[in-house]
């Protein structure tokens, strides 16, 4: 694998940007990788921008936050406007097909519906975050964590009750990258 | 390797893990941003080994309810953040002067005031050293991973015990808040001391009469022993006295059995300092910053290094006027406006040249920006 993966994911407070990134970060953890997750938002309990970062790596972590984003998830228009700078000039970007992209922005882009999904398919956005998980662990590949390790790592971090509708969000995630 | 067990932590989470691990039974405290976690894993897991958790009014009364729990024998802690800390330094004092062990963790976050609530900063390092009245001993501990949050809780709770003070767990945002790997070890392989107690009966027991090693051997209430705690200045009976002998005396004690045994908790990294000639002190979150800069640096062939405090209180003297005798130049960076700065120019100055790096934004400080200022000075 490559040496190490930056990942960002933004968007707006209460969509549950931080435990998708705990739930990677723990993952790669159990694979036997460092990881350091961290997030940073506003003092309001819900709304404001809320970005969330993990980095993966084979070696020690010293720089907890990410420098250049390998893949930047925006679930908001507001997060993608404040967040897309961080891009690496190779990295892919993981927009909700909401959101605005300037059109001559140089990277990848995947335009995905993943707010509407969250509602049509399951009742309910707040498994936006966890069909997020989906997409990037799939643009990460299994090579990087294991699928059975990602699944183990979403059913301790869920409420128990939901533990089948967010593994369901996570396979959707994936499919709506690989088709 | 394999009864080890990893779990993916945050710093706060680590030093409820830590203090547990120490023997903490009590906490006090009055939840605030970003160490509100400290607060809640602890009102969780020490009703269930018999501890006792209490949300106090404020952060006055929580440094006076572990302070009385630590007088009844247990190991106590109270978490915070700036605008608690402030109002714990009253407080912090009485635990210094009526020689009371207990813990004291500040999560920094921007000030003054109210400040950035969610924001790193490493405001309170004065503050840590010089925040209660009067001339006081103070032992300050900065981590600067999730890991070592976990280690130096342990190792807080071990100093308070053996020098009987008050020591403070100087955090910031950026470690409270940040997860990473974490080993939780066997108990087998912590070492947890605990305050020394008298061996002789309660008749013959003169609270505040220090053995050779300067710390006086504690009782708890309830045992039968009865003594007089006061923070007013006080005899070895426990009971006031304007004698100035009696003063002075206790004043320097109360000093002294921290600095004079400062090589027993002098805890600081070094990184690739061998031949370096221009010195990062660093510490707490941005230590992962300079470290990182470190490597940089000397693949542009700049032969940087870094010295980074755990002990940031009392000050390493020995350790900084080793780093300006070797170096050519000092850069301190902090997230603050240059407070340790002070300590280190005071020492070092003499020797080489100190240069300050700093930010107050509330945002961590990068890589890049400690290479900048000194890519700038080259």
């Amino acid at each position: 694998m490559k040496k190490n993966f930056e990942l960002q994911l933004s968007g707006s407070g209460g969509q549950g940007v931080i435990l998708a990134a705990i739930i990677l970060a723990d993952a790669a953890i159990a694979q036997g990788l460092n990881a350091v997750q961290t997030q940073s938002y506003g003092p309001e309990a819900r709304g404001g921008a809320s970005k969330s970062e993990v980095i993966i790596s084979s070696e020690e972590i010293y720089f907890p936050k990410v420098r250049k984003a390998d893949i930047l998830l925006a679930l908001t228009q507001n997060s993608y406007d404040k967040y897309v700078d961080f891009l690496d000039e190779n990295g892919i970007l993981i927009v909700d097909d909401h959101v605005k992209v300037d059109e001559d922005l140089p990277n990848k882009v995947y335009n995905l519906p993943i707010l509407n999904s969250a509602f049509d398919k399951f009742g309910t956005r707040m498994v936006a975050n966890i069909i997020s998980v989906g997409a990037i662990y799939a643009l990460l590949g299994e090579n990087v964590i294991d699928k059975n390790i990602m699944l183990r790592s979403i059913t301790e971090r869920v409420p128990p009750v939901t533990v089948e509708k967010n593994i369901a969000a996570f396979n959707e995630g994936i499919k709506l990258i690989r088709g | 390797m394999s009864n080890k067990k990893y779990k993916l932590l945050q710093g706060n989470e680590a030093c409820v893990e830590g203090a547990l691990a120490a023997g903490m039974r009590f906490f006090a405290g009055y939840p605030i941003t970003p160490s509100t976690e400290i607060a809640e894993i602890s009102s969780q897991r020490l009703p269930l080994i018999g501890g006792k958790f209490i949300q106090m009014e404020d952060e006055l009364a929580s440094m006076a309810a572990i302070i009385g729990a630590s007088l009844t024998g247990l190991k106590s802690m109270t978490a915070t953040s700036g605008p608690g800390f402030s109002l714990m330094q009253e407080n912090i004092g009485y635990a210094a002067i009526t020689e009371t062990p207990c813990v004291i963790v500040n999560v920094q976050r921007g000030g003054p005031s109210t400040g950035l609530p969610t924001s790193p900063a490493q405001g309170d390092v004065m503050q840590a050293k010089w925040g209660t009245h009067g001339d006081h001993p103070v032992v300050a501990l900065t981590p600067n991973s999730v890991q070592e949050t976990y280690e130096y809780t342990v190792k807080a709770f071990n100093i308070a015990e053996k020098y009987r003070t008050p020591v403070i767990l100087l955090m910031d945002e950026t470690v409270g808040h940040m997860r990473e790997k974490m080993i939780i070890k066997d108990p087998s392989e912590i070492e947890v001391i605990n305050r020394k107690k008298p061996n002789c009966k309660p008749i013959e027991y003169i609270a505040f009469k220090p053995d050779k090693d300067m710390v006086p051997p504690m009782a708890a209430f309830g045992e039968g022993y009865r003594y007089h705690v006061t923070g007013l200045v006080h005899d070895e009976t426990g009971f006031p006295t304007n004698n100035n002998e009696v003063a002075e005396n206790l004043i320097r004690r109360l000093v002294e059995k921290i600095e004079k045994n400062i090589e027993d908790f002098s805890y600081y990294e070094e990184y690739r300092l061998e031949d370096a000639e221009v010195v990062i002190v660093a510490y707490g979150g941005v230590s992962r910053s300079a470290k990182y800069a470190v490597d940089e640096l000397r693949k542009k062939n700049i032969k940087a290094g870094m010295f980074r405090p755990i002990t940031i209180w009392p000050f390493l003297e020995k350790q900084i006027r080793e780093v300006g005798l070797r170096a050519k130049e000092i850069y301190v960076a902090e997230m603050n406006l240059g407070q340790y700065f002070l300590e280190v120019e005071r020492v070092a100055g003499k020797y080489c040249s100190v240069k300050k790096i700093n930010k107050v934004n509330g945002e961590l400080m990068t890589p890049d920006e400690i290479i900048n200022s000194i890519g700038g000075n080259i």
